[in-house]
């Protein structure tokens, strides 16, 4: 078959999103319409795995393969896919309470897996779905109905995670910055092996402080700063600790091996292909450790 | 001369009891014998009593032997742990520790000093080699089996430790032929075949090739008790056919990744056990929700929390029938024996593929650890059957256009179509959604596919019942898992002793076989439902599914596989007395 031209529309699905107007979200699916678009795959070779909460909707609105699933548990279910089928591009999405909340678990561990799929969070600092509560990324002291005395606990930051934990591609976007986001999920997904990309998408329903004016005037530009070295993951973490975690742009990209390459016996064959019946010999030799 | 033996080794943890048990195992095996061994052993490396007890027998065995002919102690504590499954007559080779038997029952104390002898000659580690000797010669067995053994193992390392280590056979033949030669009176009748045409495995193990045999190429789990052996196995053996185990963070991660790895296509899998199986809820509802295949292997151990993680126990039953939030299809299927383990693996993954829907094959931990002879697995009896999954140019064009994933057609069963298919593009979502995959809050709709997706098991061809003996029947004992063996074996002692005694072996839970249960229990002078937990789900179950009052129940919850012996025992009583119903 020969393949047919893309554009950013050929990734818009049918269904129309439900997000607020305003919402950060629209850019992120945007951006990740026009990345897929510039690298030139057809929808068919997308699969986008999406976790629960306003950011797991994307998975609906693009248009491509979806498997929309459980609260927190879009990495895993990610990553049975991807290694099932190498053929697929596979991106997981969700927001903050998703995958560093109830998933953080999985966050931590697909890291240091390093299977070559994509991870794009949508960060807003606060639980937008179930109306306004407290999230793993909300500032100390972030009132909501769940603190309304103010946060007790300290935020995650799960760049600083990610760079502790070893990620080979590590990268912030702004959904305001359409074409900065784009370019970071192009990279992203060209990247091989575990790539995230946290995508700051502010709320504008439920958090009044983190507002799109409110990270302008602090979100710091790291791919105009000359005295940034992605490739450097020290450096790299001190950048972040300098800004506080408010950067955006390229924060690191490294490539290694990826842990295909560690699997004895992996094929790139699609595991559908591997479904037949079995080898009589290597049967009969199985059974012969046991004889 | 016997046509049975029991054996049992005893120690401490890592000091080798759990090799010594196999060989003895294994040589018996070669000798055409049939074989049960059955492995106790405590949560911890070192220390701690461990024993591994070997039945031996001229005809099939599947359940542990009732009492102890030989043991071979180590330790006092092994003759002390050991002694109440003695019988008068029995045979305790002692280590020189100065063993002191309980009480005075008939037993022989045979002071034999394994670790001294075995240091003489050089390593206090061949002292299961003399014990091995002491054993060869108390069963009358021929030595040149164990001599293969130690020729076989040992030479790698050279002649020398050849040479000791068959020394170390010889000096125990010799010390217990000097002093008990003329008592010992284990000597095996000729077991009348050879194993040719048999292995000798144990259920996981026979578990993870069946998986394998039938296509599975994903294994995402984590290490447990008593699983573990699932994925160890497949992790060796995977990577001969392109097939790849992942060890996840947790049970939650392990599902997930299985079910995302169905989706795309693989056949994938899990395997685990109670508390691992009960962090895997949520995610059964997604399989169940979503229509993605997955099968999950729960080798139940003794519960609740932590329990007993070394221990057997059937007690996952109620979670494995209704665990998870909502209503789903699910089918659960039980093999009873090592052999069946091969056969229920393989025909899971049809099952998960024909009815797109979680299949959770429910083995136990004396099933899954226990290694015993088998006769071997037949390919021809593996078939693959993907089901409506459609592939292939023709099988597309025909539905393209107006493809629903999840079509509402007659039997509940919508045609499916792989992730990376050019114009079948669709979303499968764990939120409730329309037939095109759409997500909707439709009352009309929700009602319409809920029904559509609980149709689907409608029909299972997989047997739901075997049953062994002729029915009506004076006696109908009624199991699942490993305690199928310890059924049939008290059948065949009551059926000897004129009692008319059959066994319903529940090989499918789910959807359960009310009408093929109702048939068999139909006019049974009694029945006896034998299970290993302490709130008799399976006769509850039962109850709930066919009626009447709750059946008198046999129940063992104490970590031990139940035995023949108890079976029988408590079949008696229950013929005795017909309406002595015990409610747990």
């Amino acid at each position: 078959m020969s393949a047919a031209l893309v554009s950013p529309k050929s990734f818009v699905s049918e269904e129309r999103p439900t997000w607020c107007p305003g919402c950060g979200d629209y850019g992120v699916l945007q951006a990740l319409q026009r990345a897929a678009a510039q690298l030139g795959l057809q929808p068919h070779e997308i699969a986008v795995v999406s976790g629960i909460g306003c950011s797991g909707k994307i998975s609906s609105y693009f248009n491509a393969y979806g498997l929309h699933v459980l609260h927190g548990r879009s990495l895993p279910c990610a990553i049975g896919v991807k290694m099932a089928n190498p053929n697929l591009t596979v991106i997981a999405a969700g927001g903050d309470g998703d995958g560093y909340g109830i998933g953080g678990n999985h966050f931590l561990n697909a890291i240091r897996r390093n299977i070559n799929i994509t991870y794009i969070v949508m960060d807003n600092q606060v639980y937008g779905l179930t109306k306004g509560q407290t999230s793993p990324t909300s500032a100390h002291g972030f009132k909501s109905t769940t603190s309304p005395a103010g946060s007790a606990e300290n935020p995650m930051h799960p760049l600083r995670l990610a760079l502790a934990n070893g990620a080979g591609f590590i990268a912030q976007g702004f959904s305001a910055d359409r074409a900065q986001l784009v370019d970071l999920m192009v990279k992203a997904i060209q990247h091989k092996g575990f790539s995230v990309v946290n995508t700051i998408s502010p709320c504008v329903t439920f958090n009044k402080v983190n507002t799109y004016d409110w990270y302008r005037e602090r979100l710091h530009n790291l791919d105009e700063d000359s005295s940034h070295d992605p490739s450097d993951r020290a450096s790299a973490f001190a950048k972040v600790m300098e800004h506080g975690d408010l950067v955006r742009g390229l924060i690191y990209a490294e490539e290694g091996p990826s842990y295909d390459e560690f699997v004895p016996g992996y094929t790139t064959s699609a595991m559908a292909d591997l479904v037949k019946p079995a080898d009589r010999k290597l049967i009969d030799k199985l059974m012969a450790e046991y004889r | 001369m016997r046509t049975e033996l029991v054996w049992k080794v005893g120690g401490q943890q890592g000091e080798g009891i759990d090799s010594t048990g196999i060989v003895f195992l294994n040589v018996c095996h070669s000798l055409g014998y049939h074989t049960f061994g059955y492995r106790h052993f405590m949560s911890r490396i070192k220390g701690g009593h461990t024993n591994y007890q070997v039945r031996v027998a001229t005809r099939p065995v599947y359940a542990v032997g009732d009492q102890t002919d030989i043991l071979i102690a180590f330790d006092q504590e092994s003759i002390d742990y050991n002694f109440w499954e003695l019988p008068s007559g029995a045979f305790v080779i002692a280590d020189g520790f100065g063993a002191k038997l309980p009480e005075e029952r008939g037993v022989t104390l045979a002071e034999v000093p394994l670790t001294k002898i075995a240091s003489d000659l050089g390593n206090s580690l061949m002292k299961n080699m003399v014990a091995m000797g002491a054993t060869c010669e108390l069963t009358g067995l021929p030595v040149e089996p164990f001599e293969k053994f130690v020729e076989r193992q040992f030479s790698r390392k050279g002649d020398e430790v050849v040479k000791a280590n068959l020394e170390a056979l010889e000096a125990g033949r010799k010390y217990v032929r000097e002093r008990w030669g003329q008592q010992a009176h284990f000597k095996l009748e000729d077991s009348g075949s050879t194993s040719d045409g048999r292995l000798v495995i144990e259920g996981d193990y026979a578990a993870g090739m069946g998986a394998l045999a039938a296509g599975c190429r994903f294994l995402s789990a984590y290490p447990i008790t008593p699983a573990s052996m699932i994925m160890e196995w497949l992790a060796v053996h995977f990577p001969k056919v392109g097939g790849v185990v992942i060890q996840a963070e947790d049970e939650i991660a392990a599902l997930c990744m299985a079910i995302g790895a169905n989706w795309a296509g693989a056949r994938a899998m899990t395997s685990t056990s109670g508390p691992g199986y009960s962090l895997m809820q949520e995610a059964i509802g997604l399989s169940g929700l979503t229509e993605t295949p997955v099968v999950i292997v729960d080798v139940q151990r003794a519960g609740p929390a932590t329990g007993l993680p070394t221990k057997h126990e059937q007690g996952d039953l109620n979670e494995i029938i209704y665990g998870s939030h909502g209503d789903i299809p699910r089918i659960v299927i039980a093999p009873g024996t090592i052999e069946e383990c091969f056969y229920a693996l393989a025909e899971a993954f049809n099952l998960a593929d024909k009815h797109q829907c979680p299949v959770i094959v429910a083995m136990d931990l004396y099933l899954g650890m226990s290694r015993g002879t088998t006769p071997e697995f037949d390919l021809d009896r593996v078939h693959i059957d993907r089901g409506a999954l459609l592939s292939g140019a023709d099988a597309l064009a025909k539905v393209k256009g107006q493809f629903e994933r999840f079509e509402n057609t007659p039997s509940g069963i919508s045609p499916r179509v792989l992730p990376g298919t050019a114009g079948f593009i669709h979303l499968t979502t764990g939120d409730e959604h329309q037939f095109d995959g759409r997500i909707t809050e439709d009352p009309k709709i929700r009602k319409a596919i809920m029904d559509k997706r609980l149709r689907k098991i409608d029909e299972v061809d997989y047997p739901g019942l075997s049953v062994r003996g002729s029915l009506p029947a004076d006696i109908v004992l009624v199991g699942f898992g490993a305690t199928t063996g310890a059924l049939w074996e008290a059948a065949d002692r009551l059926n000897a002793d004129g009692t008319r005694a059959a066994v319903v072996q529940m090989t499918r839970l789910w959807p359960f076989p009310a009408e093929e249960l109702s048939a068999a229990l139909d006019g049974a002078g009694s029945v006896l439902v034998v299970e290993s937990n302490a709130t008799a789900q399976l006769a509850h179950l039962i109850r709930s599914r066919i009626g009447g009052d709750l059946l008198p129940t046999l129940l063992k919850y104490d970590g031990d596989p139940i035995r023949p012996g108890e079976v029988e025992m408590r079949a008696k009583e229950v013929i005795a007395d017909v309406s002595g119903a015990r409610i747990a």
